[in-house]
């Protein structure tokens, strides 16, 4: 058990380091940031003053072992936008892209996981008609248009919550309800999936044969093995919604790290938009570690293997 | 690696293959007639666009800003579907606007499936150190949010439909890779895999002829699913202002365009979300019918 945290946490760290490594490339392989921070047309006295300040001047490897350092003591650069430091303004915007992914991950598994597991209990049978359909519905449909809808019924017509912006918890509702709609699909999939496998199971036979009532055998049995691919599926989408809230954020004008990374796009400020990419990712890395340290405990076989 | 995706029809689709197929395609498979019948209509739509739009997608007209639909109040079979804000006419741009779903669709995925299943495939083969590698780098592709991740690629490289197109591939390579891998793991053992071995034949000689044509129906289906994904995050660029760049017609930046009038003419909005449903839809039917065809479980 302990090898297994120990390769697991390894990995975690690798894949840490191989993503932060990509995300140096990709910032230089931008363009040349002393004349994009400079402004076009300024002069190249300045530029090669930047330059010099920022120390883009030395060698790459230099540059990259400096960032690197720099990275570990949680200094992601200066904002070209606001000058302020990366760290602060992501520290400042996470909790509500964390607020939006975490509402929308409750309300997807609370919709998905009854379905899903409903649909399993008679494949082709009339519910898992319609819970694929759901799902199909589900995944054709464009998250930016199915938002609009929502506010045109929700927030036009009925007029029951806010359009846009994110100052009560009501603003947060439409917004996780879009994301939800969006995770949901995978979700049903998955556990609809791991309780037909679960039901076809010896040991539910064995549950079965010795006479326990049927809703016995499904929740005390079937359900608690579904859960293993729930929790890593949970963890996925939550990472996953993390990274596509960017389409809701900018709909709902709530000022979260999707938002804020669009913003950054076209501001140019190409520190702030790698820093999210990172920390997104780093918070998935430490999400998914987490999952399967999790699913360890749920399941002694995945201790023992 | 080239060779894989075009080696293999004549291997899986012979003859009686062929017959076996026909016989069992339409009557029990309404997913895979409706889906591709759809997908078929769409891509015609997409192909004759030209003679199709009533109108040039370009044409802008002041005095006729905003006309509504034909089955709407007030609206003509001027314009069928009505002109945006510009006075541009909304059906001619919705055909137009096909051609780059399906572009960024089909090219995206020869890429990504290029990516996907050579790296899937070689995992699988050769075991070992080569699959550590792999999965290690498909650890690192999961890890990045594809969205925010694409995004921010485009947006500091500069956008062009080439380069999303190349982005996207570079993500979305994912399931083709798990579905090429695991499938290969169970085949590097079967017995014709040993005796092309034993005759002498390269690795590389037997991924391409013996393996590949064994993995031929599961990877059509994840590449229609995939597919469906292309073209969705295509339509979410756009949408963001960092995919199709106006004036050109895309989907999705047919909504972005349409989005400060949703409460006055909320049908701007819905006509490209509809389509871009229905598109999505009958990909993802085709997948399910051809999964039913092709995948033996």
């Amino acid at each position: 058990m302990r090898t297994f945290i120990a390769r697991r946490l390894g990995v975690s760290l690798l894949v840490l380091l191989t993503i932060s490594t990509l995300s140096f490339v990709l910032l230089k392989a931008s363009g040349d940031l002393a004349i994009s921070l400079a402004g076009e047309g300024s002069g190249a006295d300045y530029v090669a003053f930047l330059r010099k300040t920022y120390g883009w001047d030395r060698p790459i490897l230099v540059q990259y072992a400096d960032w690197l350092w720099r990275l570990l003591r949680g200094d992601l650069g200066t904002s070209f936008y606001y000058g302020s430091p990366v760290l602060e303004i992501i520290a400042e915007r996470l909790p509500v892209t964390l607020k939006l992914g975490a509402f929308a991950i409750f309300m997807a598994l609370g919709v998905a996981f009854p379905l899903g597991s409903l649909a399993a209990l008679r494949p082709d049978g009339w519910m898992d008609r319609v819970a694929m359909f759901i799902a199909m519905v589900g995944q054709a449909t464009p998250i930016f248009w199915f938002s609009f809808v929502l506010i045109l019924i929700l927030g036009l017509n009925l007029a029951v919550l806010p359009i846009s912006g994110g100052g009560t918890t009501a603003h947060f509702v439409m917004p996780s309800i879009a994301l939800a709609f969006y995770a949901m699909p995978a979700i049903i999939r998955i556990v609809r999936g791991g309780m037909i496998e679960a039901l076809a199971s010896d040991y539910i036979r064995t549950a079965r044969a010795k006479g326990l009532r049927p809703w016995a055998v499904i929740v005390r049995h079937a359900l608690r093995n579904t859960l293993v691919p729930v929790v890593a599926i949970a963890s996925v989408q939550f990472g996953f919604l993390l990274g596509g809230s960017v389409v809701v954020e900018t709909i709902f004008a709530l000022h979260g790290i999707g938002y804020l990374t669009w913003e950054a796009i076209s501001q140019n400020d190409y520190p702030v938009v790698q820093a999210s990419v990172l920390v997104v990712s780093a918070f998935y890395v430490v999400l998914t570690l987490l999952a399967d340290l999790l699913n360890m405990l749920i399941d002694p076989r995945i201790r023992h293997d | 690696m080239t060779k894989p995706i075009s080696a293999t029809p004549s291997a899986v689709l012979s003859r009686t293959a062929v017959l076996a197929l026909l016989t069992r395609w339409c009557p029990h498979n309404w997913r895979l007639g409706l889906g591709s019948s759809i997908l078929l209509l769409i891509l015609l739509c997409a192909i004759f666009a030209p003679w199709l739009a009533p109108h040039s997608p370009y044409d802008q007209s002041l005095t006729d800003r905003l006309l509504r639909p034909m089955f709407m109040e007030g609206g003509s079979w001027a314009h069928p579907l009505g002109t945006d804000h510009l006075g541009r006419d909304y059906l001619s741009r919705l055909l137009y606007g096909a051609r780059f779903s399906l572009l960024v669709g089909f090219g995206t995925i020869v890429l990504s499936a290029f990516i996907g299943i050579g790296m899937g495939v070689a995992a699988g083969y050769f075991a070992g150190k080569v699959d550590l590698i792999v999965m290690f780098i498909l650890t690192v592709r999961l890890s990045l949010p594809i969205m925010l991740a694409t995004l921010a690629i485009v947006g500091l490289l500069g956008n062009s439909l080439p380069l999303m197109m190349l982005v996207l591939a570079c993500f979305l390579w994912d399931h083709f890779l798990v579905v090429a891998r695991s499938l290969t793991l169970r085949l590097r053992e079967a017995e014709f895999v040993l005796a092309a071995k034993a005759s002498g034949y390269s690795d590389l000689r037997i991924m391409i002829s013996e393996i590949l044509p064994n993995l031929v129906g599961p990877l059509v289906v994840v590449a229609t699913l995939e597919m469906g994904h292309a073209i969705l995050l295509e339509a979410a660029f756009s949408f963001l202002g960092l995919g199709i760049r106006p004036p050109d017609a895309s989907w999705g930046l047919m909504i972005a365009e349409a989005k400060d009038f949703v409460f006055f003419e909320p049908w701007l909005v819905n006509i490209p979300g509809l389509a871009i449903f229905i598109l999505i839809t009958a990909i993802t039917l085709l997948g399910a019918g051809l999964q039913r065809l092709l995948v033996k479980d």
